[in-house]
Formats: structure tokens, C-alpha cells, sequence
């Protein structure tokens, strides 16, 4: 093991430097470009909605299409509004995100909570049947839910609270959320339980006191989570809403799909899509980390 | 000691998740098995045929007419129909005309989607771990189609890929060849009939592979990258000092150490695949196709679309076509864990 | 091959933006490591020594100064083209490679006309193996092997390229206390058959003691003293090294040179007065009182030694453990806590007014007797342990 590696010349010491120099200029230039191409294809199609969203129909049929609106025409949005009549299905879809999410947090919570510090007979059974549910595809509890919902007698009823209940009352209870509650829970040490039952302190008192607020963190990403949730809902309100109670994608794609030939208002159609997509910019931009911390454990989509 | 009393009070807590639960999802369960193999004999209707095609007769010889049909809510409310146990339910979804062409529809966009995504995300990722400067707003940027409605940018890739005025037999003829074709014209490529009337199967496929990846991506990247991260440092400083270039650090150092989150992001990446629906309502509309194609069963229809085209008739086929479809992500996700198990190291 | 430091410097900005400023991890450090030696550096954690063998590695580029290995100036080469072999902390072994594959991936790297083939990878891989004594464990993952399995492992990889230069990051600080004397030991040997230059970093002195050529003492990104190790414990430059040599650790007493001689608790207490000095700022003239040292008052405490050519000052007396000899007679008196018998001799554990270690640990030959039942315990003191610092300064200053 004696043999050492070649001793470099001053001329060979100059060349590898230089050498390792460019590699990494080029690589990083390399690197940059590929992100940047990337990050423009990413992009593209939202610049491509507002943009579109502010030319007239005529500048939109041209045959070559223009990247920047040679005139800009807000008049698109008013159209939108008008013509999906947005605001009731913002206002529906408002309702339905602040109720559910609302009731959906207090059922998450003192679920979790249970879970998480009570002692009951098969709790670990319990929570084991729990997950195991998490498995099935939710096309599986579709179809029940509609025949439930059925001899209910809410499917497509025009009555207000039959009309948001049928949209909210079945995804109240979220496994996914109760997991991840729980694991928050259960990270909070169970010596601060045992000293505050020593104090006196209902459990409920000390849910409120102590757990809810070490958790916050979980909460808001499960509020954002179950808000974009009730925004993104597409298939479930078509299938059982009566007309009048129909969330803002659903007007979405109604409004605008048009029967076979006949060419869409395609820059309307545009600036209702932006008017859509905004509200979950704005939540992007100020809750990122809550969104991106909820997502990298989920894995699921609203 | 857990005493009486705390038991009471933890089942109290759980009260409410537990009717919901009850309710909206164990029922589910119970009720869309026996839904699937539940038929009845409908006597008003054509004979029923033996597997020769012949009428099904009975001993005398007497033609037996009517048929199996499958369960459905309006039957079992009317309340005159007797139920019994059968597999017709599911011999209906195998026979449906373009049930293959939706196993092919699945097939098709899982094998195209998953890959490409998962080794763009991992690309991405890899490279975004490897610069500093403006590495948080690349970050952002390729997020964002995470927190967007997949119905409403469909309908912007819709917009992007549409062709104004379409005529089928020349395109060149068209009112707009819309901005996809024409930044494909800019080097040089002919015009391409996507999504219009007119348009092949490729071509849709091509539209929806492209718009499911730009949607599978951020999840990818975050999970990727979050890997990444929580990579030892002193790996890659190890193989530098061994003086490893980076292509092999790349697949002998950085894919293995990965190995258990790609397994993670391809395995969410099929099960979402086989329930592909929205992204294609998105684009397409609920029609499922470009307009003017086929008559019978969409040309891009999907076991989910297939699902709730029969809710409101024949719930019975609907609850053995979900119950076709919970096998197969069943059976596609054990062969996922089997496979990474020999491929992931640790 | 030698190894040659040269003003070499490093700065981190700081971490906390909104201070700003700079953190200086490495200032000025200008050593040679003689071909073939083992080296320690030495340090409380943050004196910059992990730095220091990172910037010899080429992960960390210095901010000043330069690299030497030869003649060869490597400075601004990056670590792929220095030829080091690197052995980590926590060893970085590839968890999904098994032992095998972690020793030959480095040898997998060889390009142009030092490929090596399979056969000779193989061979390779195997002797440096043997060297470590690993190679009945060639098939494992690093999962399946001990601590000191795997440092060997890690040391392994780094030595099959026969690298120019070893570099070992705290090699023994992930073991546990029995594996640490072994492995030491095995460091040593493995060093010696190679003959390769090492360099390895530790904040544990006794290790370095050990089993080094050379020791390089440092603290706070500053190099207090470099030499062989009994040279620095028989010599130390300063308080600080004194200190940080030695187990049980050197006694630390206040005390005072008077005349030329040493006094263990004395003091030299300087005598102010209260002066109305005139100052000149510009045309007018103000006048201000100012204490000003007009004379000292000598506090005596117990004289141990003769120190001439010292002047009157105050001063930190360390003395060893070994230094102390029971002396009805003796000059220095101390309060017996308690006495440990350890065999081969015995330690005396006793407190003094003037030690600034809470107890005042002294090793005696067991041959000795020791009179538990008495309170106190008088000693004197063998010159050549005993080192004597300026109380300002803390240097050393020699008698």
C-alpha cells in the first residue's frame, strides 16, 4: 500500500483548476437553465389563462396567437360573473367550506383526542379498522352514500339545509385527519396530561388549554386542507346538488362546456377560471408552509 | 387502570366520528359488496342464453324468458322484485362494449404518466437541492399546479391545445390553430389536431399524459426533495472526496438512498392513475371525449366516469365496477410494495 | 507525503444575519505535517479543528492562505483531484451497499489509466480489508455490523484508493468506551504499516496523547502550541493548553511572585491614590482625578518555590497531579477531603483556599502513607511540575 498517486506538475495543477472551474460554471449554467425551461412550462398555462382571459374574441381567433393582449378587456370577468353566475356558486361554495370544515375540525379534534390519551376497551382495534378504511377508494363509498342519501331524501333537493347538508354531512369525519392528529397529539408529552389531572383539570379544559394550541400548526393545515377540499369538489356535488347549491367547479365546467360544434367564449371562459383559481393563489402565497407541511404527509388531494 | 366511568366519557368523545363513520363509510362497505352481487330474475324480459347461445330452456323444454339483471335502487324500492346472490353484476361490467377500451384508457395513462412524472420530479428535485440562489421561488413556482382546481386548468390546457374554428380534413384551413400548435410550428412541426372533432386517440392520450404529469409533478418534487434533504450530507461529501462523478452519485448514492420515497410517490402515483376522472372531465367535458367520436362508451372513459354513469340506474353494476376497480389498485399496489421491497436497499 | 499549512484562514459569515459580522474559524494556522506522522489536532468543540481537516480534504475552501501537499499547491484543488482518503464522524458508509461495495466504490471511480479491472478492485478490496481485519465480513450491510465494525469499514474505503493523505474526523467519538482503547490502538498500527501522512481530529486529549507523533493544541480557531505530545504535557505554553492536557487535569491555584519567589494564595495588591491630572484638550486645560498606582502591598501566602528571574507579579500556579510530594515539612497545607485508593498509587482529594478548581487532586505512589485520620495534609511541590502563568496573560512564564 505503499504506492501513492502521481504527484502533479505545476502545468497539470494549472489544467485541473481550470478544468474544475468550467465543469462548474457549465454545470451550474446547465442546472439553471433546465430549472428555469421547466419552471416556464409550469407556468405557462397560468400565464396563458389571464392572458387570455383579457383579450377580445376576435384577438383570440387570430391565427397567430398573440402572447401579450394588444388591447386589455376586463369586460370578459364581467361576462363570467353574469353568465356562471359566479357569486352564488362562491357564496355556496363558501358556506359549504366554512360549515364542514368548522364541524370537521371539532369532530377531528375530540376523535383525535380520544385516541390519543383516553384508555377505552379496543382502542387499538378501533384505530386499526380505522386506517384500514383509509385503503378503499372513495368510488366505493359513492355509490352508498348516494342511495343513502336517496332515502334521505336529500338528493337534489331544493330545500337550503337539506341542499348544503347533503354536500357537507357525509365527508364530516376524515380518517386521514384523525391520523394526523393523533400522531400530533401523541408527540405532546404525557407528562403535562398527568401533571394537569393532578391540578384538577377536566379532560376537556386541558383538550382546549393545553393540546389544541401545542397542535396549531396540524389544525391550520388541516383547515386549509379540507377548505381547498371543498373548492376543488367536483364529482359528488354534481351527482346529488340540486342545481341552485352547486359549488363554483361545478358551475365552472357547466357554464362554459357547450353542446359539440359550437365554439366556448373562450376568453369568458378564461376569466371565469381565474376568478376561480385566485382565491387559492392568495391562500397559497400566505399559507405556503401550512400547505406544503399538510401535503408532504397526505399524499392526497384536498 | 382503565374504570367504567373513563370508559363512558372516551366513547362519548367518539360519538359523532363514529355515527358519521358508521353511517357514511362502514355502510358503504357492507352495502356496495352485497349491491354487487346482488341480482334478480326479471321474467318481462328477453330470454336468457346458455354459454352456446342457445335460449335457456327449463326441463320440458319450454323457453325460459326473461333475464338475471342486476340490483338497483329503484327495484329494491318498489319493493316486488326478490334478490338473490349472482355474479351477473359483474359479468355485466366485463361485457359492457369498451370495457377493454377503459381498461386500456387506465392502462395506457398509468404507464405513461407514472414514469415520466416520477423521473421529472426526481430530476427536478435533484437539482433544485443543488443550487442556493432563487432555489425557494423555483420551489414555489413548481408547486403551484399542486394548489389549483384540476376541472378549472384543464380547461385552461383545454384552451391551449383547442384549435378556433376546426376543420377536421385540413387544419391548415382553421380559424386558429390555437398556442400549442403554434409554438410546435416555430420549429418547424406540423399542426396537430388535439382535443378538437377530428382528433385521434394519440393525440387525446398525448393531451392528457401531458396535462397529468404538469398536475402529478409538485407532489412528486415535495416528497422527492424532502427526501433529498433528509439525506446525510456526508454521503455526497464522501463521494466527492472518493472522486465520484455525478452521474454516478446520482444512481449509486442519491437513487438508492431515495429508493423508499420513489416507492412512496410511484405507488400513490398508480392508485391515483386507475382513478383518473377529473383531469379528464377537465379537458374533455363530461361527454369524456373529443366531440364527434364514438357513440357507445367514450373513447377516454375511465372506470371512475364508468362508475357514476351507472349510479342512478344500475347501482348493482356501478358497486361491481368499484369493487373491479378496489382489486385492482389492491393487486397493482402489492405488486409496487413487492417490487420495491428487492429494489429499495433498506 | 508532507503536508503543509500555510497563514491558512477561514471565515463563515455569520449566522445570525442581523448581527452580521464574521465568524473567524480558522486564523493563521501555519504547521507542517513531516511525511509518515500521525498528527492529533486537538480542541474544545468550535476551535476550528474540524474546519481545519475539512480545508485539507478541499470540501471547505480557505479564505486565506494556502495547502501544500509536497510541493504540490492544492489549495484551489476540489476534493475529487486531491487523492485524500476521509473518514468521517459518523462514517457515511452507504446504508444500501454492503461492506464490499462500500470498500470498492471508491476504487469504481478510477478513470483513464488508473482502471483498474474487476479482479484487481477485488484484490484491492480485500487487502485493505485485511488491513482492518474486516474481510470475514464482506458481505454484510453496514446496518448488520458494531460501531467499531463499521469504523473500520469507513477506514477501509478511505485507505484502498492509498490515498496521499488519511483524514479521520473524530474517529472514536461514536464508540463506546472499551472499543475507543482498541481501536486507538488499531489506528495507530494500521498508520504505522501504511505509512501514510494522517491527520486526525479530537476533542478527547487523552486520545491524542496516545497514540500521536505530533499534537496541535487549538482553541478558538487560534493554534496555541504544536509538538509531541509528552513535550506539550511537560511543557505547556500557556494556562489554556495546561489545562486542557492531563487527566485528572492539572491543579490550578492563584498566588504571586515576590522577590523571587513563588507564593501559592499571595497577592500583590497594588496601593491607589486619588490625582488631579492636568489634561491639555486644545487651548483649555481641565483637570480630573484619576486613580493612579502609586505603590503595592504584598499579601504572603505559602512560598513553594524558588522562581528567579520572574518579577513581582500575579500569578496562576498549575501544578500536576504527579507533582505534589507529602512533606510533614512541606511549605503548601491543604484540607483532606478524601483519599482513593487506585492500586498502583492513590489519589488525594483535598481543598485549598487559593486552588481554582474546587478540589485539589494529588497522585502519590501508593508505596506512601497517608494519615486519613488527620485533617490536613502538608505537601511540597516538584519543580519541574509545577507552571507558573502570568495572571494577565495567562502565558507561561519560565523560571
Amino acid at each position: 500500500m505503499s504506492k501513492e498517486m502521481k504527484v502533479l506538475t505545476e502545468k497539470d495543477l494549472q489544467q485541473v483548476t481550470s478544468r474544475q472551474k468550467v465543469t462548474k460554471v457549465v454545470s451550474q449554467v446547465l442546472l439553471y437553465l433546465f430549472l428555469c425551461t421547466m419552471a416556464l412550462i409550469i407556468i405557462f398555462p397560468f400565464y396563458w389563462m389571464i392572458i387570455s382571459s383579457l383579450k377580445d374574441l376576435a384577438e383570440y381567433r387570430l391565427s397567430t396567437p398573440t402572447l401579450f393582449p394588444r388591447e386589455i378587456h376586463w369586460y370578459n370577468y364581467v361576462k363570467a360573473f353574469q353568465k356562471a353566475e359566479l357569486l352564488n356558486l362562491f357564496k355556496n361554495t363558501l358556506i359549504v367550506g366554512i360549515v364542514s370544515t368548522i364541524l370537521s375540525l371539532i369532530i377531528t379534534i375530540i376523535t383525535a383526542f380520544a385516541f390519543a390519551r383516553l384508555e377505552f376497551k379496543g382502542k387499538n382495534a378501533l384505530f386499526a379498522a380505522l386506517l384500514a378504511t383509509m385503503m378503499i377508494p372513495g368510488e366505493l363509498f359513492t355509490i352508498t352514500n348516494f342511495i343513502t342519501i336517496t332515502k334521505l331524501g336529500w338528493y337534489k333537493s331544493d330545500d337550503p339545509i337539506k341542499g348544503y347538508a347533503v354536500l357537507i354531512v357525509p365527508f364530516l369525519v376524515s380518517v386521514f385527519y384523525i391520523y394526523l392528529l393523533r400522531q400530533n397529539f401523541l408527540q405532546i408529552p404525557n407528562e403535562l396530561y398527568l401533571a394537569a389531572k393532578v391540578d384538577g383539570t377536566s379532560d376537556f379544559k386541558y383538550l382546549c388549554k393545553v393540546m389544541i394550541p401545542l397542535s396549531l400548526p396540524t389544525l391550520i393545515s388541516i383547515t386549509i386542507l379540507k377548505m381547498m377540499g371543498s373548492w376543488n369538489s367536483y364529482v359528488w356535488p354534481r351527482l346529488v346538488a340540486h342545481k341552485d347549491f352547486y359549488l363554483i367547479t361545478n358551475g365552472l365546467r357547466s357554464a362554459f362546456t357547450d353542446a359539440g360544434s359550437g365554439e366556448a367564449d373562450i376568453p369568458v371562459q378564461m376569466a371565469a377560471v381565474a376568478v376561480v383559481s385566485a382565491p387559492l393563489f392568495l391562500v397559497f402565497i400566505f399559507l405556503r408552509k401550512y400547505i406544503m407541511k399538510g401535503v408532504s404527509r397526505s399524499g392526497i388531494k384536498g | 387502570m382503565v374504570d367504567s366511568k373513563h370508559q363512558w366519557k372516551a366513547w362519548l368523545y367518539l360519538l359523532p366520528a363514529i355515527i358519521l363513520l358508521l353511517v357514511f363509510t362502514v355502510w358503504p362497505i357492507i352495502n356496495t359488496v352485497r349491491m354487487s352481487f346482488t341480482v334478480y330474475w326479471d321474467e318481462t324480459d328477453v330470454a336468457g342464453y346458455d354459454e352456446n347461445g342457445m335460449p335457456l330452456t327449463d326441463e320440458n323444454g319450454k323457453v325460459l324468458w326473461g333475464r338475471y339483471k342486476g340490483y338497483s335502487i329503484a327495484e329494491e324500492l318498489g319493493g316486488e322484485r326478490e334478490f338473490e346472490f349472482g355474479l351477473n353484476n359483474f359479468k355485466e361490467v366485463v361485457k359492457t362494449d369498451g370495457f377493454w377500451q377503459i381498461m386500456k384508457n387506465t392502462v395506457i395513462l398509468c404507464i405513461l404518466t407514472v414514469p415520466i412524472s416520477t423521473f421529472l420530479a426526481l430530476l427536478i428535485a435533484v437539482c433544485l437541492n443543488a443550487i442556493r440562489p432563487l432555489r425557494r421561488l423555483l420551489q414555489t413556482i413548481f408547486f403551484l399546479p399542486y394548489v389549483t382546481n384540476s376541472i378549472a386548468i384543464g380547461m385552461v390546457f383545454a384552451a391551449m391545445f383547442n384549435i378556433v374554428g376546426v376543420n377536421p380534413s385540413n387544419l391548415d384551413q382553421s380559424t386558429s390553430l390555437g398556442i400549442i400548435n403554434a409554438v410546435l410550428g416555430w420549429f418547424g412541426a406540423d399542426p396537430i389536431n388535439w382535443i378538437n372533432q377530428g382528433s385521434t386517440y394519440g393525440a387525446n392520450i398525448a393531451v392528457m399524459v401531458i396535462y397529468i404529469v404538469w398536475n402529478a409533478l409538485p407532489f412528486k418534487i415535495l416528497i422527492l426533495l424532502g427526501g433529498l434533504q433528509s439525506v446525510n450530507k456526508q454521503y455526497y461529501d464522501a463521494a466527492k472526496v472518493d472522486s465520484t462523478p455525478k452521474w454516478r452519485v446520482f444512481t449509486r448514492v442519491t437513487v438508492p438512498l431515495l429508493s423508499p420515497m420513489i416507492a412512496y410517490v410511484v405507488i400513490t402515483g398508480f392508485i391515483g392513475g386507475f382513478k383518473e376522472y377529473t383531469s379528464i372531465v377537465g379537458i374533455f367535458g363530461e361527454k369524456m371525449q373529443p366531440p364527434g367520436a364514438s357513440v357507445g362508451v367514450p373513447r377516454l372513459q375511465t372506470m371512475v366516469g364508468y362508475i357514476y354513469d351507472n349510479l342512478g340506474n344500475a347501482e348493482g353494476i356501478a358497486s361491481a365496477a368499484a369493487i373491479i376497480l378496489f382489486a385492482l389498485i389492491f393487486v397493482v399496489t402489492l405488486i409496487n410494495l413487492w417490487v420495491s421491497k428487492k429494489k429499495t436497499h433498506y | 507525503m508532507k503536508v503543509e499549512l500555510r497563514n491558512l484562514t477561514k471565515i463563515f459569515p455569520s449566522r445570525n444575519k442581523k448581527v452580521g459580522g464574521e465568524v473567524i474559524a480558522v486564523n493563521d494556522f501555519t504547521f507542517t505535517i513531516p511525511d509518515g506522522t500521525l498528527v492529533g489536532l486537538l480542541g474544545p468543540s468550535g476551535c476550528g479543528k474540524s474546519t481545519t481537516l475539512y480545508m485539507i480534504s478541499g470540501l471547505q475552501k480557505p479564505s486565506g492562505g494556502q495547502i501544500f501537499f509536497g510541493d504540490e499547491d492544492v489549495t484551489t484543488l476540489s476534493p475529487e483531484n486531491r487523492g485524500v482518503g476521509l473518514v468521517f464522524q459518523n462514517y457515511a458508509l452507504y446504508p444500501h451497499m454492503t461492506v464490499k461495495q462500500n470498500i470498492m466504490f471508491p476504487l469504481q471511480n478510477l478513470r483513464g489509466k488508473d482502471k483498474l479491472t474487476k479482479q484487481e478492485m477485488l484484490e484491492r478490496a480485500y487487502e485493505a480489508a485485511k488491513l482492518v481485519q474486516i474481510d470475514e465480513l464482506m458481505d454484510r450491510k453496514p446496518s448488520e455490523l458494531s460501531g467499531g465494525q463499521q469504523q473500520r469499514v469507513a477506514i477501509a474505503r478511505a485507505l484502498v484508493k492509498m490515498p496521499r493523505v488519511l483524514l479521520l474526523d473524530e474517529p472514536l467519538s461514536n464508540l463506546d468506551a472499551r472499543l475507543r482503547l482498541q481501536t486507538r490502538e488499531e489506528i495507530r498500527r494500521i498508520q504505522k504499516e501504511t505509512g501514510i501522512t494522517t491527520v486526525f481530529v479530537t476533542h478527547d486529549q487523552e486520545e491524542a496523547m496516545s497514540i500521536s507523533d505530533m499534537i496541535v493544541v487549538m482553541k478558538l480557531g487560534v493554534v496555541q502550541q504544536v509538538g509531541a505530545p509528552q513535550e506539550i504535557y511537560d511543557n505547556p505554553i500557556n494556562l489554556f493548553v495546561a489545562k486542557f492536557l492531563g487527566t485528572p487535569p492539572i491543579n490550578v491555584f492563584k498566588g504571586c511572585i515576590h522577590d523571587g519567589k513563588l507564593y501559592i494564595g499571595g497577592e500583590i495588591v497594588p496601593i491607589t491614590e486619588e490625582v488631579e491630572v492636568e489634561n491639555n484638550e486644545g487651548e483649555e486645560v481641565q483637570t480630573t482625578v484619576e486613580n493612579v498606582v502609586v505603590g503595592y502591598n504584598f499579601v504572603p501566602g505559602e512560598c513553594v518555590l524558588d522562581t528567579p528571574g520572574i518579577e513581582d507579579k500575579n500569578v496562576y500556579i498549575g501544578v500536576r497531579p504527579e507533582g505534589f510530594v507529602i512533606d510533614e515539612n512541606g511549605p503548601m497545607t491543604c484540607n483532606v477531603s478524601s483519599v482513593e485508593v487506585m492500586g498502583r498509587d492513590m489519589s488525594v482529594v483535598s481543598t485549598h483556599d487559593a486552588s481554582l478548581n474546587p478540589f485539589v487532586r494529588s497522585i502519590i505512589n501508593s508505596d506512601e502513607r497517608v494519615n486519613a485520620a488527620s485533617p490536613t495534609i502538608n505537601y511540597s511541590l516538584k519543580p519541574h511540575k509545577v507552571f507558573v502563568f502570568d495572571a494577565e496573560t495567562e502565558e507561561r512564564l519560565y523560571f
